[in-house]
């Protein structure tokens, strides 16, 4: 994979190990997604040339950054970089900070502009102040702006939602969401939060123990029965969907997918536009028969495809296939047990609750 | 010589000496200072001890080992007289090399603290912004350490103005040459002129307490925007 990023680095420090060969797309955004310890911003400082791993090898779209001898300083790497916690320089104001980055950004190729950087993260009423001025949620906005004025060809960021309150989250996501809609960039983007990673990942490297343990399509990956970390109440999966009808009575939407549609709460979202769902599998039950009397809208027929159980004792995690999507339902061993589940058995899948996430 | 003069002469070769002190220290206390406040090499205790021996150490033994090491016998002054320039002590240069070396803890101390407290992620936040290592070090550290720089300055400026011993051991007492403000008082006392050492002492009083009352104006200043003496609240 020439055009995309390699990387093969091995670290050995006291308590700590890491040991990955990756290869990750250079499109879209990569989420690395680990609990805390797994070794994930360890990974993405070995990218960034901020730690280094002797020995390891890491490549760009066919630049070599790091092999044998050869190390390519932080500074000369077309990257920019969103630090956990907010990274802005004190001394100076955030316009004081986003010109920082341009005056040494890459001239080399089109660039975005102050303005669209400003509009994208909503901080125009903010260059006026000093980082000390503004609140945690707004520093990390202007520390995502400055990190894509210095005009880089990746992005690197380290959790920069993780020292936010919820509310703050909540408030910078849709920021995130605007990067990966309107920026052709590709992100890698670690994460210790399923929510953050559903919402904004294409593609999923799970990690633990300085490992990886799973590296695919974001749909894929989080289908998997045998996904390495344990998600726990957050298990489900992602469905990329088109919205292709609007009920103006019912305040519905429908979302087509591959395989099949499912009808959401119209939150205004105009048809043909792209949405990104998100299915827990405690939300999906199973039934063999179709039951129209019941108040569940998305009743789906689908196929058993493999059961598995799930860490949490006397439940099971049943990957199940409507049309060409995955989707996970997680029920009691009992039920699966009665249902007399096994793989190629065809069920109706009753969902009781879809979130649009995008 | 009248007596004014002589005052003058004593006031403007004070200023001088710790105008080119304070300067020489900058210069070369900032790059130790930040090797002191990076490195975990086994030499950075002996190094730091090293540089700290001025404050315990009587002025008279720092002066008296100078005077041993720069004089004609001293490897020093040998150096200095291969050179062609002659041996240092009774000279302006030799004032200069003593109170450097004297007053080299206080602007040392300031600078290592304001480096320390930078810390490690205001210069990883720079390199991923392209910045080189000349480049964060100018725009980034000078910037954030400057109330450490500044308190580094007047301290050794202040310091070097109110040195004596190690000028009367190395620079001796030469009007107009060597001869600074402190060692003028302690001639007047000497000679029971306690009008004019009133006038240069009180002088004195007054002039420190304006520099620390600026000094301290001024970190209280920086420190409300968030770039303390230790260069503090950078995240």
């Amino acid at each position: 994979m020439t055009e995309g990023i390699h990387a093969r680095l091995q670290l050995a420090w006291p308590g700590f190990r890491l040991a990955v060969d990756l290869d990750l797309p250079a499109t879209g955004v990569t989420a690395i997604f680990g609990h805390s310890g797994s070794g994930k911003t360890s990974l993405l400082r070995c990218i960034a040339g901020l730690a280094r791993a002797p020995g390891g090898l890491v490549r760009f779209q066919g630049e070599s950054w790091q092999e044998g001898n050869h190390f390519v300083p932080t500074h000369r790497r077309p990257i920019g970089y969103v630090f956990q916690e907010a990274s802005l320089f004190p001394h100076l104001s955030a316009r004081g900070n986003l010109d920082f980055a341009r005056r040494r950004a890459d001239r080399g190729r089109p660039a975005i502009d102050l303005d669209q950087a400003v509009d994208l993260l909503g901080i125009r009423h903010l260059l006026d102040r000093l980082p000390a001025q503004l609140s945690g949620g707004e520093r990390q906005r202007v520390a995502i702006a400055r990190a894509l004025l210095i005009n880089p060809r990746l992005l690197l960021m380290d959790e920069p939602l993780a020292a936010l309150d919820q509310a703050r989250k909540g408030e910078i996501l849709p920021y995130l969401e605007n990067l990966r809609r309107e920026l052709a960039l590709p992100i890698l983007y670690v994460s210790h939060s399923a929510e953050e990673v559903a919402r904004l990942g294409d593609h999923l490297v799970a990690m633990a123990e300085g490992q990886v343990l799973a590296s695919g399509p974001l749909g894929e990956t989080l289908s998997r029965l045998d996904f390495p970390i344990k998600l726990g109440e957050d298990t489900g999966v992602v469905v990329e969907a088109t919205i292709t009808a609007r009920d103006a009575t019912w305040h519905l939407a429908e979302a087509s997918f591959a395989g099949g549609a499912l009808w959401l709460r119209d939150t205004g979202h105009a048809l043909g536009e792209r949405v990104r769902v998100r299915v827990l599998a405690r939300d999906i039950s199973l039934a063999l028969s179709r039951h129209d009397d019941s108040s569940i809208v998305n009743v789906l027929p689908a196929r058993v495809l493999e059961i598995a159980e799930d860490a949490a004792e006397g439940l099971a995690l049943v990957r199940l296939a409507v049309g060409d999507t995955a989707l996970v339902a997680r029920l009691t061993r009992r039920s699966a047990h009665l249902l007399e589940l096994a793989p190629g058995k065809a069920v109706w899948a009753q969902i009781k609750s879809v979130a649009v996430i995008q | 010589m009248s007596g004014a003069l002589l005052h003058w002469q004593a006031i403007w070769l004070t200023l001088k000496l710790a105008a080119v002190t304070t300067a020489v220290l900058l210069v070369l206390a900032t790059p130790l200072a930040w090797w002191l406040a990076r490195t975990s090499s086994r030499l950075k205790q002996p190094v730091a001890a090293l540089c700290a021996l001025p404050l315990v150490l009587p002025p008279t033994v720092l002066g008296f080992y100078l005077l041993v090491l720069m004089g004609p016998q001293g490897p020093v002054g040998q150096f200095t007289q291969w050179l062609g320039i002659g041996t240092l002590p009774f000279t302006f240069a030799g004032l200069v090399v003593a109170s450097t070396i004297y007053s080299l803890p206080f602007a040392l101390q300031p600078l290592q603290t304001a480096f320390e407290g930078l810390g490690e992620r205001p210069l990883e936040v720079a390199a991923t912004l392209r910045a080189g290592p000349w480049d964060r070090a100018v725009h980034v550290v000078l910037p954030l350490a400057r109330n450490g720089i500044l308190s580094a300055a007047v301290l050794a400026f202040a310091h070097t103005i109110g040195e004596f011993g190690v000028v009367l051991m190395i620079g001796g007492n030469i009007p107009g040459a060597t001869q600074v403000l402190s060692v003028a008082i302690f001639n007047h006392v000497e000679a029971m002129e306690y009008i004019e050492a009133h006038w240069l002492a009180g002088g004195m009083v007054v002039f420190s307490f304006l520099v620390l009352l600026a000094l301290y104006a001024f970190n209280q200043r920086g420190a409300r925007i968030g770039v303390g003496t230790g260069g503090a609240g950078h995240d």
